[in-house]
């Protein structure tokens, strides 16, 4: 990370001379305020997470819960964990976590892919799709809701002229689906819809990224390929989507991060109702709905837990294989 | 015809109708949004398919002078949720700038003990789960009598935007040549004279920017505004005002023009700044 450090400024630090004793006072004099606001504020509090897992702690006697003076107990873990919607919750969020980040990243592609060569307008045209992103996820949420409204809402409206009946999109767990009446499917439609509002939420990110990437590429490997007779699609196969791998491979392991704790996308379109309930929805759900913090604060260590493994093994076989 | 020369034709006509549904979506429902906004919701659900304005609904503003009145006025006090939105959000950038800026450098320029493990450490934070460290904190504040008010928020939300801010200028400082702060120190300027004089001038687009980014990140934050000052309606901030909305008694056309109220400074501010914003995103990544 700090790789643009200088041969000098690595000399400088083996020397302890007193003008690097004070260089090195007054850089941690810059840094103390940022690193205490951290300690107190996101440290501190982790810690104190881990105590209130492991002990009884309700909303109403809030005021009477202590750090050190409990009585240890696995208890909310065992409460939630036996939940009988835990398991199903968790493959919810892996579905949701998952589909999301890579309809996201394939949206970004094609969008990427699509604005990479310069036209008239296309500064416009790529400062309009990053509309999904800036947009205040309470308002995008909100239309959202609106469009897909089964009384009044624009897509309900347009689908109807082609015959098809209302769909309550964001409340119908699962619909048939039957095509041309030969084979019948059943799909999570809410869950399907959640997804869908995340692949056009962030799209915009993975799209900023990969332009970068796709723009900062050496222009006469493409002109090689040109040369050796590569149609479009070949040069595509062989030639951008190898160099934007170590790209795609670092978006999707920080959308998977993001997607995987996000809480207000889902809890604004459906409040985790008809199949879309994540672990974050769960866990406000322990702490405000049920008044149970302690079994809150356990299933935040259980997604924490999650989440150390899943990037654990992601930096255990993708991330060597491409560094080598 | 060649498979090349197919190709080329191909991908050449998916292009032009890619950019148009990429355009389309991005911008669809934000227009569909504002139109709404504006309606009554009796001629919504007389015509869904007609979802334009007519130029009196647009001029008459009746939707938004609702929302915008006072609650002991039958409206719904957006004006005060206005107010505190800007409070926090404008405290927030002032406060996480004043210790971010400082942090970035320390960590971009200056050697010291630990400064590696810092710079590690920042990363982690920012990519650690937020709904873990608002459960301790929520029991944190309602102890120290802090929770329900906008001090509770504003100083959640510096601890959120700092790694961020953190991140973004530690990158754009390194990128400023070790050379001219040198110079200038060797013209006999301080430290800290030269954080004030070469490289805060050189750096100021691209703190703009992430102030613009902190800016925005309170002013959209929804999960702690929900747990800490729900209680209090006299302190929501805009987000928890449209989410309000957000019921059957309220007509959606009502929620729309709250929607547009939350969405209107952030785009003005986007594309007021879009360059850096978007340069900014790459070199920093922001959490979304």
């Amino acid at each position: 990370m700090a790789a643009t450090q200088t041969p000098d400024m690595k000399d400088r630090r083996r020397r302890k001379t007193p003008m690097a004793r004070r260089e090195s006072r007054f850089g941690v004099n810059l840094i103390l305020p940022a690193v205490l606001v951290v300690a107190l504020l996101v440290v501190f509090p982790l810690l104190w997470n881990v105590a209130l897992s492991f002990q009884k702690a309700r909303l109403i006697d809030i005021q009477d819960v202590s750090i050190w003076g409990f009585t240890p107990t696995l208890n909310n873990y065992r409460t939630v964990v036996g939940a009988h919607d835990f398991w199903p919750v968790l493959k919810t969020t892996f579905i949701y976590t998952i589909a999301g980040s890579i309809l996201s990243i394939g949206l970004g592609l094609w969008a990427a892919l699509s604005l990479q060569k310069a036209f008239k307008g296309r500064a416009f045209v790529r400062g309009l799709v990053l509309f999904p992103y800036v947009v205040p996820v309470i308002a995008a949420a909100f239309v959202w809701q609106v469009m897909l409204n089964p009384q009044f809402g624009i897509v309900n409206e347009w689908l109807g002229r082609f015959g098809v009946p209302a769909i309550d999109f964001l409340r119908t767990r699962s619909y048939d689906l039957s095509v041309f009446g030969l084979f019948h499917v059943s799909i999570p439609l809410a869950l399907t819809t959640v997804i869908v509002f995340e692949g056009w939420r962030y799209f915009p990110f993975a799209f900023l990224f990969i332009l970068a990437a796709l723009q900062s590429m050496p222009e006469d490997v493409n002109e090689a390929a040109l040369v050796d007779g590569a149609t479009l699609s070949q040069k595509f196969r062989y030639v951008t989507l190898p160099a934007l791998a170590p790209v795609l491979s670092v978006l999707f392991l920080l959308r998977f991060i993001w997607t995987f704790n996000k809480f207000d996308d889902v809890y604004l379109l459906t409040g985790g109702g008809s199949g879309t309930e994540v672990i974050t929805v769960k866990i406000v759900d322990w702490m405000l709905g049920r008044g149970n913090v302690g079994a809150a604060a356990a299933l935040g260590m259980i997604l924490a837990a999650i989440l150390l493994v899943v990037v654990g093994l992601y930096f255990k076989f993708f991330y060597k294989e491409e560094t080598a | 015809m060649t498979r090349a020369e197919f190709e080329e034709r191909f991908f050449g006509t998916l292009k032009w109708m890619s950019i148009v549904f990429f355009a389309v979506i991005a911008l669809f429902p934000l227009l569909y949004m504002l139109a709404l906004s504006f309606k009554p919701i009796q001629d919504l659900l007389l015509d869904p398919g007609k979802w334009w304005p007519t130029l009196e609904q647009i001029t008459g503003f009746e939707t938004y002078r609702a929302v915008l009145r006072p609650v002991d006025q039958g409206g719904f006090g957006f004006v005060t949720f206005i107010r505190n939105s800007s409070i926090v959000a404008v405290s927030t950038v002032i406060l996480t700038l004043a210790v971010g800026i400082l942090a970035a450098y320390s960590v971009a320029r200056v050697n010291f003990f630990g400064r590696q493990t810092v710079s590690i450490g920042m990363i982690l934070v920012y990519l650690f789960p937020v709904v873990i460290v608002a459960i301790p904190l929520f029991v944190m504040f309602s102890r120290m009598g802090i929770r329900d008010s906008l001090y509770g928020l504003v100083i959640v939300y510096l601890a959120s935007t700092l790694p961020v801010t953190m991140y973004m200028l530690r990158g754009y400082f390194q990128s400023i040549p070790v050379s001219l702060e040198e110079a200038a120190m060797v013209d006999g300027l301080s430290r800290f004279g030269v954080i004030r004089k070469i490289t805060f001038p050189l750096a100021a687009p691209a703190i703009a920017a992430v102030a613009l980014y902190v800016f925005m990140i309170a002013w959209n934050e929804f999960l702690y505004a929900l747990l800490f000052v729900l209680e209090k309606r006299e302190l929501w901030t805009l987000s928890l005002g449209v989410n309000q909305l957000n019921t059957q008694e309220v007509p959606k056309t009502m929620l729309m023009a709250g929607s547009v109220i939350i969405s209107l400074p952030i785009i003005v501010l986007f594309f007021a700044a879009e360059r850096f914003l978007t340069e900014g995103l790459t070199a920093g990544g922001v959490k979304g």
